[in-house]
């Protein structure tokens, strides 16, 4: 464990040489300022179409996770099946926004994108999750049933009040997960809150920004609330009402981008000349074509995201070490962890996009903001992950008194394990987040799905997004291989002497 | 002495001579832990206390678990470049512990690796380097299988001068220790040397 993390650490030290990271813009201060000023003037009277961008957040997170819950779990029956499994794997691994990216030239920029963007890759991470949740559960009380027992009268009984909990406990967590997606959906265009945010943000209108920012976050604080299993049923029965439907599907259109917009361009080259549209197929140029998106846009934006990545990830873990202790009653008084807790919520709460936006507004383009938005927002959840596990150990009343000499013999090696395994978690998170901010500026993938994008180049757009998924999946492989060789796992383990 | 309404110490008031090794039985609940962790908590800087076993850090060597019974007698710094790379001091004053204690080999073994009676000799150990005049044990044994209870037993009697444990066994206890006192419903039933408890005040103990 300890020699894995050592390298890990290396590489980042290594990626930091090789990372662009500086402060371009000419008064950083000065606009850090007029951001505090805004952030303590918050003004939440000059917003129009605010109460519109907010029911559109709502709505779209609420429909796309209705969509997503019924999808993943009927890919969740079939979870066991491998291609169902790589299926699963490869919607998963594309980001919201890379899929509103895809929907955009098919159906434009409309509710149904935005309700797709969430409702696919959350169809991959439920069917992944629910069919864990079932396996993992106890089967003794299924076994126990008389053998003639129909297997859906049987779930009903045995399996589903079992797990009912776990999946709710999950499916809200993943809620909270979509009202965030849902926002960040915004900077690309989509009517939600995010669309303002980035109007506001981009005019330096501070006190506006600040404003949308502390309605989301009583959005998400408020979702307890609000969001109770009997409520949902009318909260999306609202939710369609309230959407505006106004999209034209034409089936041309959709035809036209599967069969000819996405193909590589050497293969329509010839009847864009002619003005026929025919598709030829000369493989030598695709060939070439491949070669070239590959060398000069999938392999260094590859580089700068695995760079980052990497950086990022050491960060989080920093950061996190660090921080835990201060949200953790096993070191600190109630008002400290208190404390704590409300400065965690309020990074978990803001989306890393967000984040990396503001800094980036600040600092100007370089991985700088990029590294800071995803270790705060990440080493954020994983500080309060980690206090909550540390709670639950029992120290022996005897334990060191100095916070020091607990935290370095009692609790970290304690719960180092743990730790890494969440951490582990969040790296193919942080990688295809690390992908998403090139729309800001800095050349990870993102960067060069999104020029191909504006440039109208379906195909290489698509063509980077495949290789971004394929990265993620590799990542998500790794991790998994990593936690298994290591033997570690995110569930709490009581350990037993063994006589 | 109570937790929130239950009270677990009524009217207890004991001498303990330097130098006597001295056990407590009752059955569970009578107390004997709460008296065990009182008594430790009037003179922390002096005591060592051995528990079960969750005391002992899984994930740390068998160097750490013992040199972690001294945390308190040296800089946070020592501390923190002992865990990195253990000095050739420290390792010179825990080896000799280790090998008494038959662990000469596993030093740098993990501990949640360890057998049961392997690790409860780390956790004397500890208690060994942390070196107090009291040494305390909270049912060291009851884990264990028969031949090792008494060699661990003996290993404890021997880390201190006085020695407080709480025992399940009114054997172990006869023969292990020069006075023996019985707890029930929160009070001293009796506290006698170990050769003249009788029959019937165990028989009363436990009924």
């Amino acid at each position: 464990m300890l020699r894995t993390s050592l390298w890990f650490v290396f590489i980042a030290v290594g990626a930091l040489f090789v990372a662009n990271i500086s402060i371009t813009t000419l008064e950083p201060w000065g606009e850090l300022q007029k951001l505090g000023l805004g952030l303590l003037t918050p003004d939440f009277l000059s917003l129009p179409g605010f109460w519109q961008a907010l029911i559109n957040t709502v709505s779209f997170a609420l429909i796309g996770i209705s969509l997503a819950i019924v999808f993943g779990w009927l890919l969740s029956l079939f979870f066991s099946l491998t291609p169902v499994r790589l299926f699963c794997g490869f919607i998963r691994a594309i980001h919201e926004l890379f899929w509103a990216f895809i929907f955009m030239p098919i159906i434009g920029l409309n509710s149904l994108c935005g309700i797709l963007a969430i409702a696919i890759p959350y169809a991959g991470v439920f069917a992944k999750v629910y069919a864990e949740i079932r396996q993992e559960s106890d089967q003794r009380p299924a076994e126990a049933l008389a053998p003639n027992t129909s297997r859906v009268s049987g779930f009903f009984y045995t399996t589903l009040p079992i797990i009912y909990g776990e999946l709710k406990n999950y499916t809200s967590y993943r809620f909270e997960c979509a009202l965030r997606s849902s926002a960040i959906l915004g900077f690309i265009g989509l009517p939600t809150i995010g669309y303002h945010l980035e109007t506001a943000f981009r005019e330096g209108m501070y006190s506006e920004a600040a404003a949308l920012l502390y309605s989301f976050y009583l959005l998400i604080i408020s979702i307890r609330f609000w969001a109770k299993p009997r409520l949902l049923v009318f909260a999306c029965i609202g939710a369609v009402l309230l959407t505006s439907w106004d999209v034209s599907l034409s089936s041309a259109n959709i035809i036209r981008f599967f069969t000819y917009d996405i193909l590589p361009w050497p293969m329509r080259a010839e009847g864009y000349y002619t003005g026929t549209q025919a598709v030829t197929l000369p493989f030598a140029a695709i060939g070439a074509w491949l070669l070239e998106v590959m060398k000069t846009e999938a392999l260094p934006g590859i580089w700068q995201t695995m760079v980052l990545t990497q950086i990022a990830l050491v960060c989080t873990a920093v950061l996190t070490l660090m921080v835990f202790p201060f949200a953790s009653r096993r070191f600190h008084s109630a008002g400290v962890t208190g404390t704590t807790q409300m400065l965690l919520v309020i990074l978990r709460t803001t989306p890393e996009y967000i984040l990396a936006y503001i800094f980036l507004i600040l600092w100007g383009p370089s991985m700088l903001p990029a590294i800071l938005a995803m270790s705060l927002h990440n080493g954020g959840i994983l500080s309060s992950i980690t206090a909550g596990n540390v709670n639950l150990l029992q120290l022996p009343f005897d334990s060191s008194t100095s916070r020091i000499n607990r935290y370095l013999y009692e609790v970290l090696p304690r719960c180092y394990g743990q730790f890494l395994a969440f951490l582990f978690y969040r790296w193919e998170v942080i990688m295809r987040e690390s992908a998403i901010l090139g729309i800001l500026g800095i050349t990870t993938l993102g960067y060069y799905i999104d020029s191909a994008i504006s440039s109208d180049h379906l195909d290489t757009a698509l063509l980077l997004i495949v290789v971004t998924a394929m990265l993620n999946m590799v990542i998500d492989s790794l991790s998994q291989f990593l936690r298994r060789s290591l033997r570690i796992s995110a569930h709490l383990k009581v350990e037993l002497p063994t006589s | 002495m109570a937790y929130g309404d239950t009270v677990v110490l009524r009217g207890i008031s004991l001498t303990i001579k330097a130098g006597e090794k001295v056990a407590l039985i009752g059955r569970s609940g009578a107390g004997k832990t709460t008296l065990l962790r009182r008594l430790y908590q009037l003179n922390p800087r002096d005591c060592a206390f051995i528990h079960q076993h969750q005391a002992l850090v899984p994930q740390l060597s068998v160097f750490h678990n013992i040199y972690m019974g001294r945390l308190d007698h040296h800089s946070v710094w020592t501390n923190v470049l002992n865990l990195i790379r253990p000095s050739a001091k420290h390792r010179a004053e825990i080896e000799p512990i280790a090998a008494h204690l038959g662990l000469a080999d596993k030093l740098f073994t993990r501990v949640g690796e360890l057998s049961g009676g392997q690790q409860q000799r780390v956790g004397i150990g500890r208690a060994l380097y942390r070196g107090g005049q009291v040494v305390m044990a909270d049912e060291p044994v009851s884990s264990l299988d028969v031949v090792q209870r008494e060699e661990i037993m003996q290993l404890i009697v021997e880390a201190g001068s006085t020695v407080i444990s709480s025992l399940h066994s009114v054997s172990l206890s006869q023969r292990f220790f020069d006075r023996v006192i019985g707890l029930k419903d929160s009070q001293i039933l009796f506290d006698l040397p170990a050769d003249s408890v009788s029959n019937a005040q165990l028989a009363e103990l436990y009924c």
